[in-house]
């Protein structure tokens, strides 16, 4: 299992589009990835649950992959937070 | 009082005129009626769970099939749509479902119906408003697949075979653009307003329609008669004998009144006295110069450019507005065509749709101030607007929303270094480009007089000037009432700027819905404005009215009215004044009720 602390930085927040990007990202990989908040745990390939996680811009997160590919899975995610999901 | 009766009348805002009597056809948005049951067997679930799938499968390529029809066309639409996608298959919806199929034993639509209220709950619990309400997605992406489960299909407005009034919640863009044209008689729907896209299109295509009706589309049924009233915003559902006939005379009577207007729409505006006023027409499409044209306008005194900026991933290039602004000055010609340059929020802006908050986007960063922030946004339009300019010779530019001195200098300090970049590029340019702004922030009043030695033309806004003199968003429903043009504020500013313009040797224009008020004439010509701009469908009625009128009558009256302390009765006076000076073009336009015509915006 790998896991990495990310603090969210683009503006809006895990919003739509954010957490269609998350979803597209994921589903490329075999691993259970999931998005923790305070304890509560959410499915990264799923978009309703990122949604309703509610992760406004400050918020800290932690990304956890489990499987085959969990590495690649949790690099190619971090990449996405680095760039605040090309929003600005 | 009218004659008759009917099941229901509705008022709404009629926000494009004339009288429709037809067959109501609902374009259905209901729900689906679902069928609840358990499964009988293990084989059962079996299959149920592969129905469910066939359903969601046939969801998913509907959405891809929509998907590839837009694209590119409206990218913020195929966003929405690929989020939809990505919701179809989503655990909350799709695994959750199944697993109440198996563990309960249950059909299809009631585990989705489960399955959805389950994330409605979960969503209802949320603190952010925006994703809050993204339930609504997820709602529609249910009632999809809900739909091919029961084999009910949306009826859509693309399949209508009679002449109809449609009847809506609302219809977007696309619904509206399916429209058959020679199929619709009238148009009714639950929301929109006077500026809405519907409004507009309806206009343009001259069917008559009511919005803003709240619960028209609960309250009829298909295949009911009833009446469009676009005049008085009203609306009758299956009204008796005795109402009908009212309305086909009406019909009859108001057609004739039209075509009368219309038959003498070339004719100029000038009043009995010999006073000439020049009547332009408000467009925000290049599609509606047919309408500017046919009722007689004198060219296009604002054209709104906002519109292709809207549900565009980039704004658009510089050759895009170019030809925009070409072609519309080319058919105005030799007619003028006013361009005012971008008057936009923040908030609507490509690319930071939703993603841009101001607590207070009326007063925040919107409009000139938008653009002067924005330098590539706004060099790209002057661009496009001088290169036209140069080759059609009939353009002007006007800056919205100029508050001082200061973003005047700066507005024009742009237009300068980008007029001086075409010409070292050897690009024509008009060089008589005439420069102007709206007067439309009360600041700008109170200064207008600087402001006019600066200028080559003055064109009041009243919309605006209204909303920000009198501290009123006419969009809330709250304060709405407190929206009154007829403010004496109001009108003692238009008067103070029209005066430092005069006084300034330049043109100066109205081009709020002031102008196209008939009730208003008298007063409009007693401001002795060089031109009105206003909805090219009032542009014959105003025109016919000033024939009618007298400037020095005009004159005096607006001295009366100066003198006079509140709107209501300011507007007392007017009704009274056009009931005695212009009986016959307010007859037929008299309120149902009294004697009185009423002055509510509908009288059009």
């Amino acid at each position: 299992m790998k896991k990495r602390e990310i603090t969210i930085r683009n503006k809006l927040g895990l919003h739509a589009r954010a957490a269609a990007k998350i979803v597209q990202t994921s589903t490329q990989f075999q691993s259970r990835i999931s998005i923790i908040k305070n304890g509560r745990e959410a499915d990264a390939k799923s978009m309703l649950d990122i949604l309703t996680l509610s992760c406004p811009q400050g918020t800290r997160i932690e990304l956890c992959a489990e499987g085959k590919d969990d590495a690649e899975a949790l690099a190619a995610l971090t990449v996405l937070f680095d760039n605040k999901f090309d929003e600005e | 009082m009218t004659p008759g009766n009917a099941r229901m009348i509705l008022k709404g805002i009629g926000v494009s005129p004339g009288i429709a009597i037809g067959k109501a056809y609902r374009v259905d948005r209901d729900r689906v009626s679902l069928v609840y049951y358990y499964l009988p067997s293990p084989a059962q679930i079996k299959k149920e769970k592969q129905r469910f799938d066939a359903a969601v499968d046939k969801a998913e390529a509907d959405l891809k099939e929509i998907k590839s029809k837009i694209a590119g066309e409206f990218p913020e639409h195929s966003f929405i749509l690929d989020t939809h996608i990505h919701m179809l298959r989503d655990r909350m919806l799709y695994d959750e479902t199944i697993r109440l199929i198996e563990e309960e034993g249950i059909n299809a639509e009631w585990a989705l119906r489960k399955a959805l209220e389950n994330a409605q709950l979960i969503f209802a619990k949320i603190e952010d408003e925006y994703i809050r309400s993204r339930i609504s997605d997820v709602d529609y992406v249910a009632e999809g697949v809900l739909q091919n489960l029961t084999g009910q299909n949306k009826r859509s407005v693309a399949g209508i075979k009679e002449r109809v009034i449609i009847v809506a919640q609302d219809l977007s863009p696309a619904d509206t653009i399916q429209l058959q044209v020679e199929k619709t008689l009238g148009f009714v729907t639950d929301m929109g307003g006077k500026t809405s896209h519907t409004a507009i299109i309806t206009r343009s295509l001259d069917i008559p329609a009511v919005v803003g009706l709240e619960n028209v589309y609960q309250a009829v049924r298909s295949g009911e008669l009833m009446v469009v009233d676009g005049y008085a915003g009203r609306v009758i559902i299956d009204p008796d004998e005795e109402l009908l006939n009212y309305y086909y005379e009406r019909q009859y009577q108001l057609e004739n009144y039209r075509k009368e207007v219309a038959r003498c729409a070339e004719l100029p505006a000038e009043t009995e006295d010999g006073y000439n006023i020049k009547i332009q027409a408000n467009i925000e499409l290049l599609e509606e110069v047919v309408a500017v044209i046919d009722n007689g306008a004198e060219g296009v005194g604002l054209y709104r450019t906002e519109y292709l900026y809207l549900n565009l991933d980039h704004p658009p290039d510089e050759e895009t507005l170019f030809w925009d602004y070409r072609e519309l000055a080319e058919i105005i010609y030799p007619e003028m065509v006013t361009i005012r340059t971008l008057d936009l929020g923040a908030d609507k802006l490509p690319n930071r749709m939703r993603e841009w908050k101001e607590t207070n986007p009326a007063l925040g960063l919107r409009s000139i101030r938008l653009c002067l922030q924005e330098d590539e946004l706004f060099r790209t339009q002057l661009r496009a607007i001088l290169r036209a300019s140069g080759i059609t010779k009939n353009i002007r530019i006007m800056f919205p929303m100029i508050s001082g001195l200061g973003e005047l200098r700066a507005a024009k300090d742009i237009l300068n270094q980008v007029k001086q970049e075409l010409v070292q590029e050897s690009i024509e340019v008009d060089q008589d480009l005439q420069v102007g702004i709206m007067i439309e922030v009360p600041s700008a009043v109170a200064v207008a007089d600087l402001l006019a030695n600066e200028v080559d033309f003055f064109s009041i806004g009243t919309n605006d000037l209204v909303q920000y003199a009198l501290a009123i968003d006419r969009v809330n429903e709250n304060v709405a009432h407190l929206y009154e043009p007829l403010h004496p504020a109001i009108l003692r500013m238009v008067k103070q700027a029209a005066d430092a313009g005069r006084l300034a040797g330049i043109p100066v224009s109205l081009c709020g819905e002031l102008a196209a008020e008939p009730l208003y004439v008298p007063i409009l010509l007693g401001f002795e404005l060089d031109s009105l701009s206003m909805n090219p469908l009032a542009v014959p009625r105003v025109k016919k009215i000033i024939r009618n009128a007298s400037l020095e009558e005009s004159k005096v009256c607006l001295q009366e009215v100066l003198q006079i302390s509140t709107a209501s009765q300011i507007n007392e006076y007017l009704c009274k004044l056009a009931w005695t000076r212009f009986r016959e073009d307010f007859e037929l336009f008299k309120d149902q009720v009294g004697e009185m015509p009423a002055a509510d915006g509908n009288l059009r």
